[in-house]
């Protein structure tokens, strides 16, 4: 069960860039596996981004989102070494969490 | 006997973290109704409480023509209006048409890239919240493979 949560920053005119790629199955229940049976839901319900203790963005997401999933988003200020913190939290009640100093 | 501490003492770590992790997310809920929306009207206006929702060309969405894989399409919706304060990403043709919906704090800028599954050729719809009214613009997708299920 390798866990990975990948995150990258950049910063231009006075917005940090923040991409994020999560690995997960994203699974949305309705998918046979090769015994025939559905496999069951298994998705990220939400992540939260946090720079400076606050939070920034928060993305809910539903089963629509692909496999493997992929976000990027850029807000206002972040100067360089400043803590950036990501979490995620999935349906089965399994999290991530990870800090990066924004470049 | 072994074994079972280790579980133990797994449970209690699993415990203790799930205690210390979901402090910021709990503050704000899953729109549990709005996902689970078979039809597209339903998630709009379970997200929207039932507001009046109007088509707006300030809101782009970047997305290819024909997506030759519909596990994986990227899309990306920005919207060039003020005080924007959610972005919801919907897929018309899809089993569960809400594919993500997304709260932008004050800092964040009004845009946001991702990517979606599609079932089969659709509309994909940005519904966005400024400034506490709705709007939304849709682009049509042609998709090849379909992405949802077997």
């Amino acid at each position: 069960m390798a866990k990975k949560l990948k995150v990258r920053t950049k910063r231009e005119d006075g917005y940090t860039v923040v991409k994020t790629l999560i690995t997960h199955p994203m699974e949305t229940g309705l998918r046979k596996g090769s015994d025939g049976k559905l496999v069951p839901a298994h998705f990220i319900k939400e992540v939260v981004f946090k720079a400076g203790g606050k939070v920034v963005f928060r993305a809910h997401w539903g089963t629509g989102i692909a496999k493997n999933p992929y976000l990027s988003f850029r807000f206002k200020g972040g100067d360089a070494g400043d803590d950036l913190e990501i979490a995620w939290v999935d349906n089965t009640g399994e999290s991530d969490t990870t800090t990066v100093k924004i470049k | 006997m072994n074994i079972k501490r280790r579980q133990i003492i797994r449970g209690g770590l699993a415990a203790a973290a799930a205690a210390l992790l979901p402090q910021p997310l709990l503050a704000a809920v899953w729109p549990q109704k709005a996902f689970e929306s078979k039809k597209v009207a339903d998630t709009i206006s379970s997200l929207t409480g039932g507001a009046a929702v109007s088509e707006d060309g300030r809101i782009a969405i970047k997305a290819p023509e024909i997506a030759e894989n519909g596990a994986v399409v990227p899309v990306g919706v920005s919207a060039d209006m003020d005080k924007v304060e959610t972005i919801a990403i919907l897929v018309d043709n899809n089993p569960l048409p809400l594919t993500s919906s997304y709260e932008l704090q004050g800092a964040s800028s009004p845009e946001v890239s991702t990517r979606i599954k599609m079932l089969k050729t659709s509309d994909v719809i940005a519904l966005v919240k400024a400034d506490g009214k709705y709007y939304s613009a849709s682009k049509n997708v042609k998709v090849t493979i379909g992405g949802c299920g077997g």
